[in-house]
């Protein structure tokens, strides 16, 4: 338990400083957009934003993983790089309400 | 033995040892007369005089391949797409000279495996085989990806292929190295049927005979061995036996047991959450209002697994596979995979493999309806894993339907019909809600560049929406169509390759396109950029014989299932991949240079443009391409796509 709380700990000291531009790229080079899309819309994987997973959890999940996503440890996915990309995640905008979309809406 | 006798000496054999002579002589003017057409007068008149035009020829006689193409013609077979090949060029003369190019009309093809994906798609639409021709050996070579294809789809096409059997006459070097003993060898673990005919007689058995099998439910491709002696030397018959074509008669699709489908509706009408998964089970149009009137009678939801489009997306009972868990009784319709229907395989790398885990609840009772029941070969692992099922009923499932749906109204009671009316009106509830949600899912990365795969779709909705449309190919998308589009037609959607062998859409749309064409309907795809490289050409073949289609393509640069499969691969074995200079993994990425497929499209004969990246611009790009489609030309354009 202690270990678990200073992954936390860590985590959001490491979210803190996070860049948005850099998660940008990161979740690029990381391959997150591969089934998640460009924008964390989802596809083959979830959605991821808008309102992704707080940060502490969304760590937790993408290194431990056992489902078919696979665990993104820190050897090939740094704390930094992972912190960068949840700022990406939260800075997303909502999309708009279908119902303003004509296409959407069926008209 | 002499080159001129050599025929003779192979209708020796077979008279010798089966059947043909016997029939002949059964089959004589006068006695009861067999389903046949008689032969035409150029036929019957090779039997007692050749034509001066053919007896001044250097062959002396009336060619055998012309007597093919009456054979042929009696099917009414409209098309022929194939490449051309030298070991059936006795054939292929006697098609377009003798046969006039009509019924088949011959379409180039750059490609076996476009010739074969187009008839493919063709029969999807158009319920009706074509016809392809191909060289014995490496162009069958080419062929078998896309005939696999259509074994797993269990679409008729068929196959004849060039060979010249005889080493000591066919001529030395390349139609030597092109021939083989047997090349039906090659397809022979994926077609239903195949045939070596060595006599003209034997050819009008084996060519009906093929169309038979190959058009009885469960349907499949056919393959013919076509001797190029037997095309090229003139009509001889022997000991007065007279050439005959056997009449094609139709053959009833195999139905269900009567005792079994009892059993499965007395299951179905006690369940209290029945659940109906297809997936190939309407064949035909009145599949579709079959699997109504049952999903309606027991208002049961309909898992639709789309190999055909089985029921209609806009019905309230049209439900997610999430409905296949909340099942007590599950029936099964026509399905490939009943085991991956009712559990999970969750492809996560544990100890390099994966996790199996079932998706039902125990006791839930599971009833299978489906033609291909029992696995007809057993190399090719199209069959899946083995589920057992409680009612298992080997049975073309829509020629079932109707004895299952009579069996139903009687095996449910009257006291349960108000119980079972409750369960529609939840349904209607849970349908309305679930479209509330997609539409706001489609709704994320909507003004995304590159363009999201939700938009595409519903800008592509709305460029046809007032036409009488057809999707004919529509691959990796994550069935935004599906779960978007008022598909309620069975030729709204065609489904797909069926073996999942890559390079199917592009010649399988411009086939159902063809068969669109005649029907004035008009035809759709999105179109993914790695099945088209695979055999590019068939573009040229689409413009050339003026086949109308609206090709957007799904550019998202890369072979994408493999690309994240290859990711995974190194995730899971804590490697970081190497993706060199692209986007997606070394080997998986279509970049470095970018592909135009708008300039690709117009070198071939299409309208096209492209590239498109910002979603504004589609929809006035669309309004061009369609009006390009709708006077009678093939248009194409490249949109650059978010992944999936």
């Amino acid at each position: 338990m202690r270990r678990f709380l200073l992954l936390l700990m860590l985590a959001s000291l490491a979210a803190s400083a996070a860049d948005v531009e850099k998660g940008r790229a990161a979740f690029v080079k990381h391959g997150c957009y591969q089934c998640h899309g460009f924008v964390g819309q989802g596809g083959v994987g979830k959605t991821l934003a808008p309102n992704p997973l707080p940060y502490e959890a969304f760590s937790v999940f993408v290194r431990n993983t056992s489902g078919a996503m696979p665990p993104y440890r820190k050897a090939i996915l740094s704390d930094e790089d992972l912190a960068d990309i949840h700022a990406y995640l939260s800075s997303l905008p909502k999309p708009p309400d279908y119902k303003t979309i004509p296409l959407l809406r069926g008209d | 033995m002499a080159k001129s006798g050599r025929r003779r000496f192979l209708t020796g054999a077979v008279a010798a040892g089966a059947l043909a002579p016997a029939l002949a002589k059964a089959q004589a003017p006068g006695e009861r007369k067999p389903s046949a057409v008689p032969p035409n007068g150029k036929v019957a008149a090779a039997e007692s005089e050749v034509p001066a035009a053919l007896a001044e020829s250097r062959i002396k006689g009336v060619p055998g391949s012309d007597f093919m193409v009456d054979v042929i013609k009696t099917l009414d077979i409209k098309y022929l797409p194939a490449n051309c090949a030298s070991s059936y060029r006795g054939l292929h003369e006697s098609l377009i000279d003798y046969g006039g190019n009509r019924t088949p009309e011959f379409l180039s093809c750059m490609h076996e495996e476009s010739a074969v994906g187009m008839a493919h798609g063709y029969f999807k639409i158009a319920g009706r085989p074509l016809l392809t021709l191909c060289h014995g050996t490496v162009g069958l070579q080419h062929a078998s990806m896309a005939i696999y294809n259509a074994y797993c789809d269990q679409v008729p096409v068929i196959v004849m292929g060039g060979n010249d059997l005889d080493a000591a006459h066919r001529p030395p070097g390349v139609p030597t190295i092109h021939s083989a003993q047997d090349i039906n060898s090659l397809v022979r673990d994926f077609t239903k049927w195949d045939d070596t005919p060595v006599s003209l007689q034997h050819f009008a058995q084996s060519f009906v005979r093929a169309y038979k099998v190959a058009m009885t439910p469960p349907y499949g491709p056919v393959m013919i061995s076509l001797d190029a002696g037997l095309q090229q030397e003139p009509i001889r018959t022997h000991n007065g036996e007279k050439l005959y074509i056997p009449r094609y008669v139709p053959t009833a699709p195999p139905q269900g047991d009567s005792g079994a489908v009892k059993e499965a509706a007395r299951l179905l009408a006690a369940a209290e959450r029945p659940v109906i998964v297809a997936d190939r089970a309407a064949r035909t149009p009145n599949g579709m209002k079959l699997l109504v009137q049952l999903a309606e009678l027991l208002q049961a939801p309909v898992v639709d697994q789309f190999g055909r489009l089985n029921f209609p997306r806009t019905h309230y009972l049209s439900a997610p596979p999430a409905a296949i868990p909340r099942g007590d009784v599950i029936l099964g319709l026509e399905l490939t995979d009943f085991w991956g229907t009712v559990n999970s395989f969750t492809d996560n790398g544990e100890e390099g493999i994966g996790v199996n885990s079932t998706k039902i609840k125990p006791g839930t009772r599971l009833i299978s309806i489906g033609a291909l029941e029992v696995p007809a070969r057993a190399n090719y692992q199209n069959f899946q894993r083995f589920q057992t099922v409680d009612v298992s009923i080997a049975g073309d499932a829509e020629a079932t339907l109707p004895a299952l749906i009579e069996a139903l109204r009687s095996a449910i009671p009257d006291a349960r019909k108000s119980t079972i009316a409750k369960r529609g009106e939840a349904a209607r509830k849970a349908h309305a809600e679930a479209q509330a949600r997609t539409r706001q899912a489609a709704a994320l990365a909507w003004d995304a560049s590159p363009i999201s795969t939700a938009r595409l779709s519903m800008e592509v909705y709305h460029a046809v929406k007032d036409l009488d449309w057809s999707l004919v190919a529509c691959d990796n998308i994550s069935n935004w169509p599906h779960r978007l589009w008022p598909m309620k037609e069975s030729h709204h959607f065609i489904g797909r390759s069926g073996g999942y062998g890559v390079g199917y859409s592009a010649p399988g749309s411009v086939g159902a396109a063809l068969a669109n064409r005649d029907l004035g309907r008009f035809s759709v795809s999105i179109q993914s950029d790695g099945d088209l490289m695979y055999a590019p050409g068939v573009l040229w073949t689409a413009a050339r014989h003026k086949i109308p289609l609206l090709a957007v393509m799904h550019n998202n640069r890369g072979w994408h299932q493999e690309l994240m499969h290859v990711q995974r691969m190194a995730s899971f074995r804590n490697r970081v991949v190497n993706c060199g200079a692209d986007m997606g993994p070394v080997g998986t990425s279509i970049q470095n240079p970018d592909i135009e497929y708008h300039k690709l499209a117009e070198s071939m004969g299409w309208w096209a443009k492209g590239p498109i990246k910002d979603p504004k611009d589609l929809g006035p790009a669309l309004k061009e391409a369609v009006a390009v489609v709708k006077s009678g030309q093939p248009a194409l354009l490249n949109t650059w796509t978010q992944p999936r």
